[in-house]
């Protein structure tokens, strides 16, 4: 009975990581530009296929994984340089539009150089699964909970302790002011996109020896990262991760005790319960209208 | 002067050579084949080389000459696995292309979203998808090349009764494939008085299905899993399979064939069995076999061509394309009812996929011991049977 939870709970926690990596990303964005960055699946993508290909073509795999992390990171910045910068005057909606278009295209690149198979990505380390109460856990699954948990406190050290990251802030607060101030706005967006796609790029990387990888795994772990952010309220850096790990553990619950079948439907249900009663999510900024 | 002679010269030559050509395209107006097929998206390991081997075999048959002293001309759209666009396309096939046949559709869905309409136009429609309700019941226009998932579903339960089984777990994917897999299983085991005691399910993108897998593995009585599903989901669930440390029997529908899916599922796959085609062990098949040449030949073939790795999924489409040269041959045009009935009455052709024997109750023509019971030692397929 417990090990039977414990098993359920392990499943959930691990991809609720992912999920919970994933919105950071968008939350990042969210915060800097109101814009929805849907190609935030792609940088895992990236990560992920750049670091099987780099390893398959013999570099060793910690360089492997940093050149990827690089790779995806460059994205970030053109990503904004050329898609987003162009559209400066646009409204947020059209920008959203402008990275959807930008995930198809970087999805088809993909695809033309890596081809659509699946691949595969050795785990970190053993290969032999770790036994807790009669659960038993990948040791893979501890890779992308300590990755998880690393960058999320390092995420907020940046945000509380560097000039960098307060600018980051004050540019998502007020934009206007933190230009008078002197912060330069274009910059911190480029900065934006550059540090979610490098959250995403390592989130490709960590869950690739558990999920495989291939050009199109971004779109539904974009999504479901999206779903995570919504629900813990889009900006709320604590609310996307509660959302992902919750996301990630109702999934598998449901999964588990309730019927396979009715896994997406229950964690949907949950987003609407969550948006009808709390409808800036769990953890959303409460914001006042001013007239 | 010598100039202009010659300009002059060029033009008419120009003007005869487009004469020529015109003529020769009254004469021989090419045969149209029509396909749409899933190259991209999440069923591409099935469209991406369903195309490279019509391609590479329409060239081939232009090169001896073509059909009926004709030649042919393959005309594809990619559905992206999308059934809708799949319908929109061979609408576009018979409506603005007019196709003399068709061959694709390399999903179920796909297939089932295409078939009223191809089947209204009066078009033969040769499919390269699994599922029995694409012949079953039988479809006027309608054929089909790979076995069906009955076939398999027989296969697999009766390789599990010779070895004393009686009471499985079932996991299987929720697409078209997986579920019809599962009903079928279902049908198929109460007939062989079979017991399947847990019946769970996943979708094709889930990541991890240990939780499933743990839900089978509390079942008490189960004594052999089997997993029907395509795509890397069975991959994953071999993997969680071997993970849970699940000692049970464990085995795999035909879906999933093919060598990356052993790259995929590595040493976790180890012991599994599957039916399969026999083309993933043609040098392990008895001389007496009449396939093995067929089966050998085609793999040295596409490999040689497009230097990958030969797939199950394209010898359907190798078999579809050759019954539908053989019906138009056989019909003497290709006057649609005339290539349909021809289909109908093709026997003894030795494909890849089996030997076909079609007839007016059975479109594809195919039956369960075209499959070879295949086991995974030490990291290849070995045939048991």
């Amino acid at each position: 009975m417990l090990a039977e939870f414990l098993q359920y709970l392990f499943t959930g926690i691990t991809i609720g990581a992912t999920y919970a990596l994933i919105a950071l990303g968008f939350t990042l964005i969210y915060n800097s530009s109101h814009v929805i960055n849907f190609a935030q699946g792609e940088f895992l993508m990236i990560g992920g296929m750049a670091t099987v290909s780099l390893t398959a073509m013999g570099v060793p795999m910690v360089l492997a994984i940093a050149l990827a992390i690089i790779l995806a990171g460059l994205l970030g910045i053109a990503l904004q340089r050329f898609a987003i910068a162009p559209a400066k005057q646009a409204d947020v909606v059209t920008l959203i539009i402008i990275t959807i278009g930008a995930s198809i295209f970087i999805r088809g690149i993909a695809q033309l150089v890596w081809g659509k198979e699946y691949h595969v990505m050795p785990n970190f380390s053993t290969n032999e699964p770790i036994e807790v109460f009669g659960a038993v856990l990948n040791s893979q699954s501890l890779w992308v909970l300590g990755v998880g948990a690393v960058l999320v406190v390092a995420l907020v050290l940046f945000f509380t302790k560097t000039l960098i990251g307060k600018a980051i802030l004050a540019t998502s607060m007020n934009k206007e002011a933190a230009r008078l101030v002197g912060i330069r706005t274009e910059m911190v967006l480029m900065l934006a996109f550059m540090l979610s796609a490098l959250l995403g790029s390592v989130a490709g990387i960590v869950v690739a020896p558990i999920t495989f990888t291939s050009y199109d795994i971004g779109v539904i772990l974009g999504l479901k990262g999206f779903v995570a952010a919504a629900i813990g309220g889009l900006g709320s850096g604590v609310g996307a991760v509660v959302g992902g790990v919750l996301l990630g553990i109702v999934e598998a619950m449901a999964a588990g005790y309730i019927s396979s079948d009715y896994k997406d439907a229950v964690a949907f249900s949950m987003i609407l319960l969550v948006l009808f009663f709390m409808p800036r999510g769990l953890f959303g900024a409460k914001i006042v209208e001013r007239v | 002067m010598l100039k202009t002679m010659m300009r002059r010269a060029g033009k008419c030559a120009a003007v005869a050579a487009a004469a020529l050509m015109m003529m020769s395209a009254q004469a021989a107006e090419p045969i149209k084949i029509g396909s749409f097929l899933s190259v991209t998206g999440p069923a591409s390991f099935l469209g991406d080389p369903e195309l490279k081997t019509l391609e590479m075999y329409v060239e081939k048959i232009n090169e001896e000459g073509g059909v009926l002293g004709r030649q042919l001309e393959l005309i594809h759209y990619d559905d992206a696995g999308n059934a809708s666009s799949a319908r929109n396309f061979a609408s576009r096939l018979i409506r603005s292309d007019q196709v003399d046949i068709i061959v694709g559709g390399s999903t179920t869905g796909a297939t089932m979203a295409a078939a009223p309409l191809i089947g209204q136009a009066q078009v033969p429609f040769i499919s390269l998808a699994g599922a029995v309700v694409i012949t079953t019941p039988v479809k006027k226009w309608v054929f089909k090349t790979p076995q069906s998932d009955r076939m398999a579903a027989e296969r697999i339960l009766s390789d599990m009764k010779d070895r004393g089984i009686t009471k499985i777990g079932l996991i299987s994917g929720t697409g078209g494939f997986g579920s019809s897999g599962r009903t079928q299983t279902l049908e198929v085991a109460e007939q062989m008085g079979m017991e399947v005691l847990a019946d769970v399910t996943y979708s094709g993108s889930d990541t991890d299905m240990t939780a499933q897998l743990t839900n089978i593995r509390n079942t008490n009585g189960v004594e052999a899993v089997l997993n029907f599903g395509f795509g890397q989901g069975p991959a994953i669930v071999t993997r969680n399979y071997a993970q849970l440390g699940i000692e049970l029997p464990f085995y795999q529908s035909h879906g999933v064939a093919s060598d990356s899916f052993l790259e995929l599922a590595g040493s976790s796959a180890e012991g599994l069995r599957l039916p399969a085609s026999p083309l993933l062990v043609p040098d392990s098949l008895p001389d007496s076999d009449p396939q093995k040449a067929v089966v050998q030949n085609y793999k040295s073939e596409y490999e040689a061509r497009w230097d990958s790795k030969v797939s199950t999924f394209g010898a359907y489409a190798y078999d579809g394309l050759m019954l539908a040269v053989r019906a138009i041959e056989a019909a003497g045009s290709t006057e649609p009812e005339a290539v349909r009935e021809a289909l109908e009455n093709i026997k003894g052709y030795v494909g890849v996929t089996g030997e076909f024997n079609m007839s007016p109750d059975d479109h594809n023509g195919l039956n369960a011991t075209s499959f070879r019971m295949l086991e995974v030692q030490n990291g290849e397929w070995k045939l048991i049977n």
